[in-house]
């Protein structure tokens, strides 16, 4: 299967990135870059996804059977968690969703440890708030 | 260089110190010494069989070890009589138990009395028992530093007050409280009082007859015990103020089909097959404790947070939450996300924790949107002090 572009980005950049720093770094930088911005306006309640001990909002729609990702969080790592998570399924319709491993994914940036059920920053909430919506 | 001469005594430590973690989050819970997990493996080996129940000779054995463990906790907080422990499931079961034990003697504009910084485990009970029964919830305000206001408490604190629940030392901001003035403040109103000992039993062995409040509560897991067992003490009077609350096997006298009745505190208060393990390590637990000089673990522990605040606040933009007195320090920096700071601390292998800490009202009334929690046991050293402000310079250098 071949990657969405900036899932293939991604993957490139953090394969060359060492050590947890330079992990770190391009997260901040791909949080500050790459995240579709949910606006201002529409963080409200309706938008916060639940289960994070961050705040974290995010939209979901589907145009023309595409999935549109907008997402936002003060925490700057954990936008660029957000961002590399749209990046891999931002365009996918929903039967390609359905292939989606995200551990798998989170694995090949060396991000695999962000996804672990005690961590608090949310990130399996947002993936499960995604398939629901996109059902 | 400041060394714990008890961190030998807990396996979990050098273990974790060459996996290249920092362990610094005894708030939450905290490692077990050897002899704790000595005694869970010697019962398990021996043969197990449940209290109460058994006529036969293992069951004996494991009964007279269990009530024996009862005697111990008792000795250890000043309790006059055995019979004033009941053993739950940890310190919130505690509380649910007090607050439904407790429903029947309050009627509709009573007022319960809590503190502005209880952990949820102190709150939500109150807060829901108030909602089904008509009372009002009071919250008492705190100083800057963290601290109750006396002044205001005593406003506060009313011929309506029925009940005061506060905690004893704050597990978001290290501050004691002046729960002995509490207490003189809330009896002078015949109102019934609740000490949420979780934090405060761990660092200074609690006095019950000294404090004379009516029930105190603590979890075995913060006390160097198992998970699976905390501690109601009650007052023997107080006790049987309680309604049963939790129905079944152990708690139950007489049965029939259509009625039934009771035992007294403490079995009465314990349905079901307790945590018969659990509370055995519990009193190894105590038993280890009592083997310490007391002096030698509050200096102990005194000198780290001492070096922790000192270190904290000589950091530029890092805001140390209240004034803590003792076992942690809560601490936010400036412009910078305390989700980020614990994601750089954790990927250097540092256990503290970040969030709200059980607390939520608490923070929205310091207005911070979470911090970073750095917790202290009488196994860590400044060793392990070291390792964390080095993690978190690097992390601020990061994230800045
Ligand atoms: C002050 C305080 N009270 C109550 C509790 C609840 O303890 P447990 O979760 O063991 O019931 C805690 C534990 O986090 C605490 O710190």
């Amino acid at each position: 299967m071949t990657l969405p572009a900036n899932a293939q980005h991604a993957l490139d950049a953090f394969s060359a990135a060492e050590g947890w720093e330079n992990r770190a770094r391009l997260l901040m930088q791909w949080g500050a870059q790459a995240l579709p911005e949910l606006p201002e306006a529409l963080r409200d309640e309706a938008h916060r996804v639940a289960g994070c001990e961050t705040a974290v909002w995010l939209n979901v729609e589907v145009h023309d059977e595409r999935l549109r990702l907008q997402a936002a969080s003060d925490a700057r790592l954990i936008r660029g968690l957000l961002a590399v998570l749209i990046a891999r399924v931002n365009g996918l319709d929903r039967e390609a969703l359905k292939g989606i491993d995200i551990h798998a994914w989170f694995d090949q940036l060396g991000l695999a440890r962000q996804l672990s059920p005690s961590r608090t920053n949310g990130m399996n909430a947002v993936w499960q708030r995604i398939l629901t919506a996109s059902r | 260089m400041l060394p714990s001469p008890w961190r030998p005594d807990f396996p979990a430590l050098s273990v974790m110190e060459a996996a290249g973690l920092t362990y610094l989050d005894s708030a939450a819970t905290a490692q077990k010494p050897q002899s704790v997990i000595d005694a869970l493996t010697g019962y398990y080996t021996a043969g197990t069989a449940n209290v109460h129940r058994a006529g036969h000779a293992v069951g004996e054995r494991v009964t007279e070890a269990f009530e024996a463990t009862r005697g111990t906790v008792a000795r250890w907080m000043g309790a006059a009589d055995p019979a004033e422990i009941v053993f739950t499931r940890n310190a919130t079961e505690a509380f649910n138990l007090v607050a439904y034990g407790l429903e029947h003697r309050f009627s509709a504009g009573d007022e319960i009395v809590i503190s502005a910084l209880e952990h949820h485990a102190n709150l939500l009970p109150w807060q829901q028992l108030a909602a089904r029964s008509g009372l009002t919830l009071r919250v008492l305000p705190l100083h800057e530093s963290g601290h109750v206001d006396l002044e205001q408490a005593a406003t506060v604190i009313g011929d309506r007050t029925r009940l005061l629940a506060v905690s004893q030392l704050s597990n978001v901001l290290g501050t004691w409280q002046p729960v002995q003035d509490l207490i003189a403040l809330a009896r002078q109103q015949g109102a019934l009082t609740v000490i949420d000992g979780a934090q405060g039993a761990v660092h200074q062995r609690p006095d019950v007859h000294a404090l004379g409040c009516d029930f105190y509560v603590f979890s075995g897991h913060k006390l160097y015990a198992p998970e699976g067992v905390g501690v109601l003490y009650g007052r023997t009077e107080a006790l049987a103020y309680l309604r049963h609350w939790q129905y079944g096997g152990e708690m139950v006298r007489h049965a029939e089909y259509h009625r039934a009745d009771f035992n007294p505190a403490p079995l009465g208060f314990e349905a079901g097959t307790p945590a018969i393990g659990a509370v055995l390590g519990l009193g190894a637990a105590i038993d280890y404790l009592f083997r310490l000089d007391p002096a030698g673990v509050r200096a102990h522990e005194a000198a780290l947070l001492e070096t922790l605040l000192r270190g904290l606040r000589t950091r530029e933009d890092v805001q140390v939450l209240g004034s803590p007195d003792a076992a942690l320090a809560c601490f936010t920096v400036a412009d910078v996300h305390a989700t980020d700071l614990a994601y750089a601390l954790s990927e250097q292998g540092i256990a503290v924790r970040a969030g709200r800490h059980c607390a939520t009202p608490l923070y929205q009334h310091l207005g911070a949107s979470g911090a970073i929690r750095v917790s202290l046991a009488l196994y860590n050293d400044t060793e392990d002090l070291d390792r964390f402000f080095r993690a978190l310079d690097k992390a601020l250098n990061l994230l800045k």
